[in-house]
């Protein structure tokens, strides 16, 4: 199932893994708006609307659970289908698309509601507040969750039997009750026997015998509500039982050669290396009240050790400095307060509040979305320094932007200095990226790098070095953090290169007396006698051999190829891998073997098989933990997801997430469509920046949608990459795709007037751009709720530099955040499409006023995000509500 | 002269086993030496591709100081020694003319570029951040609470860069109090 | 000067480098195999090809066919990656014996239609088809532009494969039209660009197989949809590969350029399709332009002349 994601296009060569599988008979789905050259090689396309997935997937769990396909024995003992919810629980489908606990005032839910039951019958004691999920909001807490799985107490009531009407299993029947064959094709425009079609090869080809994979990428991440699309995929592997065995699983498609790394050891503003929380201010105050916000005492699993881990990473940043009596320096961390994520930065740019700006082979200018507020934000700095191979558009935005043309930016006006520093390329410097599969590979160096090209490794090191000698003299408290920091990296050559070893030595950690490297995180310490940088890496370093380096020819090794490269943790390849044995530890198939207990190794049973397990290696499948014990002794011998606090598979989520226990089907921000299953339009929790220069084109309830009829959605092609920053600038990819294109149907050709090999201006209420026309069968329109929706597609790898031109389809987007990690919603965004050339000059802007004005985008450019309840929003606003779609048969369960 | 002669194209052919000269008689003196530049490389470094996040193992090609060749490495398990176009446009990148080699600097409410060396540029960079740094500095919120930090410096980028220089850039700026580092990965 | 020519030299199966000189411990004919059913048009294969070959990037122009900017095989694009968007009308190739499918009523609305669907499903042909492929020269059994070519820049390498001497040819481009796939070509630009003026094609990575290598573009492509190996053993295994999608009910796939007995005596470079070769942009039953004795006669003669010719001012000026 390849879904929300472009794979054979954008990872061909991972692509050829299910070329290989569908030789040996795999069949292959791709569900994608448009037919791509993924769905060219699959067994079955099936276009959709985009930002309709949640509907799509929760029609196929309603499939599911209507039919008992799910892998019964696998769901009771290894998710938490069998736990029992709070009786205060609402669902959406009595709230009309809200669940229980809303406050429209705030946009929160207070998450009491949503809680397990506790053996008591009561309610979990450690529910967040709505308070907290303001916070978990503002700090895009959900990030912290790619380890940290669900923090729940650790032992809920539950009724095996899955018949308890409060059961989350139930729950679960009932929440997508709704999500019908007739729904998903009314909200999806898909055909009913399309859908079935899926849903029942998913669901046969799922269970004991058999697994299915699914594969996503940004396609599904890339929403208002994109932590909640793959919460969907999760639900429905959990329920056929492919999570944690071979040929299973949700593989995340990442875009970049160390996206995943970044994410791990991550330059991210909330988060810490090892996904330890940024603290925050009145949250994480101590070190105590930090380390028990991680461990959360009473829940299970390898988080029970967290103090380990903040205090290795707190002693590999200050060294010697970090004592126990001072905290280990807690105090020199600085706080959040609140949400400091990109396009928050860029809205404070365009403030005046920031003063400086690093751009590390990163080209907002062009890859982020709402491109112009990108560089008016950056025209509205003192200084910018881009390190960078080339002279990329974020460099150059002072002198040749769209904002030039427009005479929004006039460059003997623009304060802003520009440092274009050259970078090193990949050959030119060594370290570990971490690939999509967390497996790091270290790259060898081949040769030093030209001129005055540098890596980041000695640009940092020798910033901070430099900035620390213009504070040595400083007695200031605040000046301490730098001061004492640990940053005495040994360095070599001529160019006084750092040793990218010694750092990568660092991030495994090592005993501080012997300086011995830790072959697992089991052996970190909390009393300052190690460090380690990144308590997930540690190991790549084990024995004191860069375990990333291992190159076995995989040829000469298992299809697990465990000796080549090293991933995290512990070298294990796959997640959750004690999930393919059977409670009792058996395989759950002959053809499914992946890792079993054997009674008679070791000296009383351990597991083994083809993987490192993620299990503690003798603990034995019919272990029971003591009464009332937490932590890694509290995970018993048959609970496979040893990072969730109760060790089960998330079907429901009491805590964690913002916008919901369970994903529930919410149109786009942008949409033609009113929410065809629910009052409530779009996620009522989603974040926004309500801002004139921010402004969204309407959406139902609103009017005058009309303005901008066409869905429209971007992606990568093959030929390119990103922003373009490593692909318009190198002539033989600029050759094989040379324009800024748009792909539209014959349909929608011939009602515009477009031409195949002409122009087209795109035009939204952020910005207008022009690209050649392809006129392509492989988009085709869809009926959804009544109506014909014609959908667009737009590569957004062009801008105004390099080898070959184009205008930027990034610009066209406006900024709405995932409320749990606050991603852009650029998948999906309504506009209108003309023929011809778009304006130049000033000329282009009035261009976009006069869309806005006609839309009534000038007097009101935000959009109503409560649409159902009392606070409706709907009702306050200055347009009387008018239902969308043929006739009100869509009003059913929804508040009058 | 006279060996010249003998080894001309048509009396091969008429002497040897090509009758109607159109292979082994009518190599060149070239084609005979002909030899594959991987063959002739000074070292071949094992390295990954820099593109997406597959992974795909890359041999880089090293001669006079110069990358004459990158290609697929047949031994990861990962790739199996394919490259996407982009993976195989790997030497193009690297290579490329276009490629940044000098420091640039545009000065403020300059139309042109200037150039700096780098070492100037270093000391002007270190002189900005500290001075953005004690501009903006915050030793307490609005609400009175320790923050201990400067909203006026922020970070975009890392996500095409490795994890070493990740860690140094998170652990650099978490020192100086700067928080609106961010990459990728939010995008 | 009849007697220099046996039945098979300009026609018919032939093992072409034996043919051509090569003695017993030659290697086995190499060649690609490339299997269209599973080309993901990526265009890894012209990328790894121009910069092994470094054959110069010169065209900077949006075609808007599909997703070929690369316009077609010539000097300057050694493989080149054809994208066919077939539309939803499309009738079964191979009857089979099952009711014509009809035109589907309202079949712009493509995924809503169940009918269509199901049809589509009995009848094997898909409701519309992105096709892929990549094409390269031939390296023909019987090549003509070898055996026009004056200068004998055009050689046969002892691996059966054809390749352009760049420091013979003098670039009076007989081979040109003599390729009955409009291969060969000589390079015009850009400027600055190395041999220019001359011919140039693929030469099947002929300084990597010396090396034991596969030539660059089947080492990259991701999912082997180009296969090297010994023409010989491709050519079984596209059989096979033929015999098991016929069996899957892929009806369309068939063979090109793989049959010894074809008017070029098969390609070293032969292709599984899923559709007629026109559609691909191949002629459907090439003929090597040197096939009839007489005619080819002639051309010999002046070809022998040329030969002299140019191979004496080429003595002439290696001592200068």
């Amino acid at each position: 199932m390849i879904q929300g994601s472009n794979m054979a296009e954008a990872h061909p060569v991972g692509f050829q893994w299910v070329m290989e599988a569908k030789a040996r008979g795999a069949k292959v789905y791709h569900v994608d708006p448009r037919f791509t050259r993924t769905s060219a090689l699959a067994d079955k396309h099936v276009p959709i609307r985009v930002g309709t997935d949640i509907a799509f997937l929760g029609g196929i769990i309603n499939h599911v659970l209507s039919n008992d396909l799910d892998f019964r024995e696998y769901v009771v003992a290894y998710t938490n289908a069998a736990t029992i919810v709070s009786e205060d629980y609402v669902d959406t489908e009595d709230l009309d698309g809200l669940f229980s606990g809303f406050d429209p005032e705030s946009r929160t839910y207070d998450p009491q509601s949503w809680q397990y039951e506790s053996e008591n019958g009561h309610g979990a004691a450690q529910a967040d507040s709505a308070a907290d999920q303001e916070h978990q909001r503002e700090t895009a807490s959900g990030m912290q969750n790619e380890s940290h799985g669900m923090q729940v107490g650790a032992h809920p009531r539950r009724d095996e039997t899955l018949q308890h009407p409060r059961c989350v299993f139930q729950i679960l029947k009932r929440h997508y009750a709704r999500y019908t064959p007739e729904m998903v094709a009314r909200t999806c425009g898909v055909s009913e026997e399309d859908f079935l079609e899926v849903a029942q090869a998913w669901a046969e080809n799922s269970r004991r015998d058999r697994t299915t994979a699914l594969v996503y990428s940004v396609g599904w991440t890339q929403h208002s509500v994109g932590v909640q699309y793959i919460r969907t995929g999760a639900i429905l592997q959990l329920l056929l039982g492919n999570m944690g065995r071979p040929g299973g699983g949700i593989m995340a498609l990442r875009g970049h050669a160390s996206i995943q790394g970044s994410t791990d050891i991550p330059t991210l503003f909330n988060l810490l290396p090892g996904y330890l929380p940024m603290p925050s201010a009145g949250v994480h105050d101590t070190l105590d009240g930090w380390i028990d916000a991680v461990r959360l005492p009473g829940a299970k699993g390898f988080w029970g050790n967290a103090r380990s881990y903040g205090v290795n990473l707190l002693k590999a940043y200050w060294g010697e400095q970090a004592t126990p009596e001072n905290d280990f320096c807690f105090d020199y961390m600085p706080r959040l307060t609140g949400d400091h994520g990109t396009y928050r930065t860029v809205m404070d740019m365009i403030d005046g509040k920031v003063k400086g700006y690093f751009l590390l082979g990163q080209n907002p200018a062009v890859g982020s979305a709402h491109g112009r507020a990108q560089r008016l934000g950056m025209a509205n700095l003192d200084w910018v320094v881009v390190r960078d191979l080339f002279e990329i558009e974020s460099a150059t935005f002072w002198k040749d932007s769209p904002e030039v043309e427009t005479g929004e930016i006039v460059p003997e006006q623009c304060r802003t200095e520009v440092f274009l520093m050259p970078a090193a390329s990949h050959v030119e410097k060594e370290g570990t990226f971490t690939q999509t599969q967390r497996m790091l590979q270290w790259r060898e160096k081949a040769l030093e790098a030209p001129g005055d090209c540098r890596s980041e490794l000695w640009f940092f090191y020798h910033l901070g070095r430099m900035v620390r000698e213009r504070y040595a003299d400083s007695t200031l408290d605040r000046d301490r953090p730098l001061l004492d920091l640990a940053w005495d990296y040994p360095v070599h050559g001529e160019r006084d290169e750092p040793d990218a070893e010694a750092v990568l030595r660092e991030i495994n950690g090592y005993e501080v007396e012997t300086g011995r490297p830790l072959s697992s995180f089991n052996e970190m310490k909390d009393d300052g006698s190690t460090l380690g940088g990144c308590w997930i890496y540690t190991g790549v370093f084990k024995d004191g051999v860069n375990q990333a380096a291992r190159r076995k020819p995989g040829s000469e090794q298992s299809e697990v190829a465990p000796e080549w490269g090293w991933a995290w943790p512990a070298n294990r390849r796959m997640l959750y891998n004690r999930a393919s044995a059977d409670p009792e530890g058996r395989p759950w198939s002959e053809n499914k073997a992946y890792l079993w207990w054997d009674p008679e190794a070791g000296e009383a049973g351990q597991w083994v098989g083809k993987d490192v397990p993620d299990f503690e290696l003798t603990k034995s499948p019919d272990y029971v933990p003591p009464e009332g014990s937490d932590g890694v002794v509290g995970i018993a011998g048959n609970d496979p997801f040893i990072m969730q606090g109760d060790g089960k598979g998330a079907l429901y989520v009491p805590q964690g997430l913002v916008d919901g226990p369970m994903p529930t089907h919410y149109e786009p921000v942008e949409s033609p469509f009113r929410n065809p299953m629910y009052g409530q339009q779009g996620n009522p929790v989603r974040k926004e920046y309500d801002r004139p220069d921010n402004p969204m084109n309407p959406t139902p309830p609103q009017l005058h949608g009309e303005v901008y009829p066409y869905v429209f959605t971007t992606s990568r092609l093959t030929e390119h990459h990103t922003a373009g920053g490593m692909s318009r600038y190198v002539a033989r990819l600029a050759e094989l795709q040379p324009e800024m294109f748009i792909e539209v149907s014959p349909t929608l050709a011939e009602q515009r007037g477009l031409e195949n090999g002409g122009w087209a201006t795109i035009i939204t209420a952020r910005s207008a751009i022009e690209a050649r026309v392809l006129v392509t069968e492989r988009l085709v329109p869809l009926r959804v709720d009544g109506r014909e929706v014609h959908q667009v597609w737009l590569p957004y790898h062009w801008g105004q530099g390099g080898i070959v031109t184009g205008d930027s389809a990034n610009d066209l987007f406006g900024i709405s955040l995932d409320p749990n990690v606050l991603i852009q919603e650029s998948k999906v965004g309504t506009c209108d499409v003309i023929a011809g050339r778009r304006p130049t000059g000033p000329a282009l802007r009035s261009l976009v006023m006069d869309h806005q004005h006609r839309a009534g985008v000038d007097l009101d450019p935000g959009s109503p995000i409560v649409t159902t309840g009392p606070a409706s929003e709907v009702s306050q606003h200055r347009d009387p509500v008018e239902r969308w779609g043929p006739d009100d048969d869509s009003s059913d369960g929804k508040t009058p | 002269m006279a060996k010249s002669f003998l080894s001309w194209p048509v009396v091969r052919q008429f002497t040897g086993a090509d009758r109607l000269g159109r292979g082994a008689a009518a190599r060149s003196a070239a084609t005979e030496e002909i030899e594959a530049r991987t063959e002739t490389a000074d070292r071949v470094a094992r390295s990954v591709c820099p593109y997406c996040a597959v992974g795909c193992g890359q041999k880089v090609f090293v001669k006079d100081e110069q990358v004459v060749q990158i290609e697929g490495d047949p031994d990861s398990p990962v790739s199996r020694g394919r490259l996407c176009p982009k993976g195989s446009a790997s030497k193009n990148l690297v290579t490329s003319s276009l490629r940044q080699t000098a420091v640039k600097y545009r000065a403020p409410y300059a139309t042109e570029w200037t150039e700096l060396d780098l070492d100037t540029a270093m000391d002007m960079i270190a002189d900005r951040v500290v001075k953005a740094r004690n501009d903006t500095w915050q030793d307490l919120d609005d609400q009175g609470r320790k923050v201990r930090r400067t909203l006026g410096i922020a970070s975009l980028g890392g996500a095409t860069l490795d994890n070493e220089e990740n860690y140094l850039i998170k652990k650099l700026f978490t020192a100086m109090g700067a928080l609106q580092i961010e990459n990728q990965a939010r995008i | 000067m009849t007697s220099l020519f046996n039945e098979f030299d300009l026609w018919g199966p032939l093992d072409p480098a034996a043919d051509a000189g090569y003695g017993e411990d030659k290697p086995k004919r190499k060649g690609f195999f490339t299997d269209t059913s599973i080309c993901i048009g990526c265009k890894a294969c012209e990328v790894a090809c121009k910069e092994w070959n470094d054959v110069p990037a010169d065209h900077f122009d949006m075609t808007a066919t599909s997703y070929d900017n690369s316009h077609s095989l010539n000097s300057n694009q050694w493989r080149h990656v054809a994208f066919i968007e077939q539309p939803r009308q499309r009738q079964p190739t191979v009857d089979l014996g099952m009711p014509t499918r009809r035109p589907a009523e309202d079949d712009i609305l493509g995924g809503m239609l169940a009918d269509g669907a199901e049809e589509a499903a009995q009848d094997g042909v898909p409701d519309f088809r992105w096709l892929m492929s990549s094409d390269v020269c031939k390296h023909c059994t019987h090549a003509a532009c070898l055996d026009v070519c004056p200068t004998g820049s055009l050689f046969r390498s002892e691996f059966g494969t054809v390749v352009v001497q760049d420091d013979i040819c003098n670039g009076c481009g007989y081979c040109v039209p003599a390729c009955p796939y409009g291969v060969i070509e000589r390079r015009r630009g850009p400027e600055g660009a190395k041999n220019v003026g001359i011919a140039q094609k693929c030469t099947l990575c002929y300084d990597r197989l010396g090396a034991g290598q596969q030539p660059a573009c089947s080492q990259a492509c991701p999912t082997q949809s180009i296969q090297f190996g010994d023409v010989e053993e491709l050519r079984e295994r596209a059989e096979q590969r033929v015999a098991r999608l016929h069996e899957a009910g892929v009806m369309d796939a068939r063979l090109y350029g793989n049959d010894p007995h074809d008017g070029v005596g098969g390609t070293g470079a032969f292709f599984l399709l899923l559709d007629e070769p026109e559609v691909y942009g191949f002629p459907p039953d090439p003929v090597v332009t040197t096939r009839d004795l007489p005619r080819m006669f002639r051309r010999a003669g002046a070809a022998a002349g040329a030969l002299l010719a140019g191979a004496a001012l080429a003595f002439v000026g290696r001592s200068r």
